[in-house]
């Protein structure tokens, strides 16, 4: 009985808690990049103001555009983004509450990676199809974008899935519980930690590329080609990307922290919280996880896109096929090495 | 597929690069840019048509609106241009503190730029970064002049309002602050790895074309041709500053090559060499009057006698600028031209267009600190809206024609 609620309930509570959450995040994102610009900022719950001005008002669709591509674009990148968030932090949350249940083999990396590239072919189709040569240059450069940024974390995921084969030999070793379940710094050497340094490096890059923030927004690059991909769409197809936007990023930064950062409250204190009879351990990795995501979203997204100017596409094409493979290559290597040390 | 296959794309008039109305005509393959062609002629306002309808003094409100960052130099240009033709020696006080006032334009005038070049690349702590040090000068001038941005310090034969010896502190303040700020700001700007990566040898404007096209200003002094109306055509107090010379990039230790980031190099050293050059006004400011006559009535009389032209040049933050001005008994000038730095520079976008990519567009446009409103001379819009070309020898029938209409 149980399994089945949680089977219906989760996803749905996801979608509503993920939109809600990933503009939130967005408003405090905001707030924060106008700190450190020195500006006041606008109200941290701006976003939702915004998506209630873009619902009511009118969507243009251009006369040229292909209507049912250019409309089912920014709904097919919501819906692609909170399935993915739901395939990241759903698995997790039934491993920390212990809740036995087949979702629990579910999140597996590799179906990320390809859920991942829905929401940006999606935005890609979209673009191409709204008729606007600003937009179809900024489709050409997301394309680009998209195909630099799959090879570091292919490296990325080929690492975790090669580690957790070797710590964990009964587990399937690309699913996020395994991964969560056993923390990678706690079984790793200097080596490998030094590795997992690499990676977490790369990651400061892929994930600005992944949810096209600066230096890595050129796809929308506003002073150069004037929104690009969003040049054409108002209303409240504009309000769908946007809160797909949240979503992504939401989705982008619970993936780092889960591979990165998975440590629940009972694997840090070692306690459990309990109170009038009951187990309150599950809030507080709840708690955790969002002071977990909050920092890693001010250093992942906020920070890197307030210090950067924006690549332009050719840079940013060398620097992710080469410089950040090559770093999460090292880091591969590293953690191999480590392992086959560790082994001896 | 053997032909390159090449696509339009227009950029303007309006778009969120430009803060004036100017349409490019690019023609783009993949993502380099082949052709370029400039459109001007958005934001025609005749400024100089206007001009002929008013006097003397009412003339200077009018120039310090042609642009909103060189609202001293029109008219300082225009002021120089008058007296020449009148003879009207100024006062040296007055002759100072026009500097003063020249120079803090300039400052800000730079700050502003480097906010908008930032901003262009996607930089926009930079950019709020560097208007929010401008805020400083801002208050000063408000403090001095009354007004933050269209002073109406300048008349013709002096400045209408005195440097009194309360408001020093305050000048001395200002500067105080941006020696202080002066190489933190420095490094933020010209040691930054991205900003680097985005103007290093881009834009390239070559020491033989910054010649053959006329460039003036920081674009001309960053191609390594060392021209400075400060210190080839001196007034002001800047015949008594034996150490002006034009900026360079070399003062960085880097050859000049023309790109972007020698124009950013040229332009943070000039914001130096202002504060140096305030400073030293500060320190050799001469007592005196500071206009040499105070009436605006009676000064448009004096004016009314004289028959004669001037012509007076001044370098605006963005380049020379010369006003030429013919008086001819009468209560204005018989004919005003105006020539503003962006109308040289502006040409020499389309060297500098060679061999970039769709995100450079917006960097190398910015790059000379253009003034679209100060270049535009003419629009031509037929009765159905539809805008036509006019060739050279139109415009010579034209001004023919119109010299001929005024001569009489």
């Amino acid at each position: 009985m149980i399994t089945l609620i949680l089977t219906l309930l989760m996803p749905a509570f996801v979608l509503v808690a993920g939109i809600v959450l990933g503009l939130l995040m967005k408003g405090v994102d905001r707030k924060f990049a106008a700190y450190f610009q020195s500006r006041i900022g606008p109200p941290v719950l701006q976003p939702f103001y915004d998506m209630g001005k873009l619902m009511m008002k009118q969507s243009i669709i251009p006369e040229n555009a292909v209507t049912w591509i250019f409309k089912g674009a920014p709904v097919t990148a919501l819906s692609s983004s909170v399935l993915l968030l739901i395939y990241i932090v759903v698995p997790y949350f039934l491993y920390l509450s212990g809740v036995n249940h087949f979702f629990l083999q579910a999140g597996d990396l590799i179906v990320i990676l390809y859920v991942l590239a829905i929401p940006t072919v999606a935005l890609v189709s979209g673009g191409f199809s709204s008729g606007s040569p600003y937009a179809a240059i900024g489709a050409q450069r997301e394309v680009v974008l998209l195909m630099c940024v799959e090879l570091p974390l292919a490296v990325t995921t080929i690492t975790f899935a090669t580690k957790m084969s070797a710590v964990c030999e009964s587990c399937p070793s690309f699913s996020l519980t395994t991964i969560a379940s056993h923390p990678v710094w706690n079984t790793m050497g200097p080596m490998g930690i030094l590795g997992g340094m690499m990676l977490l490096l790369s990651f400061v890059f892929i994930v600005p590329a992944e949810s096209a923030k600066i230096p890595f927004d050129q796809g929308e690059a506003e002073t150069e080609i004037a929104e690009g991909l969003l040049a054409e769409y108002s209303g409240k197809y504009l309000a769908f990307i946007q809160m797909a936007d949240g979503v992504k990023s939401l989705a982008l930064v619970s993936l780092t922290v889960i591979l990165f950062f998975p440590h629940g409250f009972t694997d840090l204190t070692g306690l459990r919280i309990t109170g009038g009879g009951y187990d309150f351990t599950l809030a507080a990795d709840v708690v955790l996880f969002f002071v977990k995501i909050f920092a890693v979203y001010f250093l992942l997204i906020t920070t890197v896109r307030v210090i950067m100017a924006r690549f332009k596409i050719s840079q940013a094409a060398k620097i992710l096929l080469l410089t950040i493979t090559v770093v999460s290559l090292s880091g591969y290597m590293l953690i191999y090495l480590d392992t086959f040390i560790s082994a001896l | 597929m053997s032909t390159r296959q090449t696509y339009p794309l227009h950029i303007g008039p309006t778009h969120p690069a430009f803060k004036e109305p100017v349409q490019f005509n690019f023609e783009i393959e993949g993502e380099r840019v082949i052709t370029c062609d400039i459109e001007f002629g958005y934001t025609h306002r005749a400024v100089e048509h206007i001009a002929r309808e008013r006097n003397f003094i009412q003339i200077l409100y009018l120039l310090e609106r042609i642009c909103g960052i060189c609202s001293v130099s029109h008219p300082m240009a225009y002021c120089l241009a008058v007296e020449q033709a009148a003879e009207i020696e100024v006062p040296p006080r007055a002759k100072y503190i026009r500097t003063i006032i020249g120079e803090l334009e300039r400052l800000h005038s730079h700050l502003l730029w480097t906010g908008v070049a930032a901003h262009e690349i996607g930089f926009d702590t930079l950019f709020l970064y560097t208007w929010n040090i401008r805020e400083k000068v801002l208050d000063c001038l408000e403090t001095i002049t009354g007004n933050r941005i269209n002073y109406g310090i300048l008349t013709i034969g002096g400045v209408r309002r005195d440097i009194t010896p309360d408001l020093y502190p305050v000048l001395q303040e200002t500067l105080d602050y941006y020696y202080d700020v002066f190489e933190r700001a420095r490094e933020i700007i010209l040691d930054n790895m991205s900003i680097q990566l985005r103007c290093k040898n881009v834009g390239i404007l070559s020491h033989e074309n910054a010649l053959a096209y006329c460039a003036v200003g920081p674009t001309a002094r960053a191609s390594g041709v060392p021209r400075d109306v400060r210190v080839d055509y001196p007034v002001n107090a800047y015949p008594d500053i034996e150490w002006l010379k034009p900026v360079s990039p070399l003062d960085a230790g880097r050859e000049p090559r023309g790109d972007v980031y020698d124009r950013m190099i040229v332009r943070v050293h000039e914001i130096h060499q202002s504060i140096d050059i305030i400073n030293f006004c500060m320190e050799n400011m001469p007592e005196g009057a500071v206009d040499v006559e105070p009436k605006a009535t009676k000064m448009i009389s004096t004016l009314k006698k004289v028959q004669g032209e001037g012509i007076g040049r001044y370098e605006a933050p963005r380049g020379e600028v010369s006003h030429y001005d013919i008086l001819d008994n009468r209560e204005g000038p018989l004919l005003m031209k105006v020539k503003a730095p962006t109308y040289s520079n502006g040409i020499t976008w389309m060297k500098m267009f060679d061999n970039v990519e769709i995100a450079d567009i917006p960097i190398v446009i910015a790059s000379i600190d253009p003034c679209v409103a100060c270049a535009d001379r003419m629009s031509f819009v037929d009765s159905g809206g539809r805008r036509s070309i006019m060739t050279s020898a139109d415009l010579h029938r034209l001004s023919v024609e119109k010299q001929r209409r005024i001569g009489k």
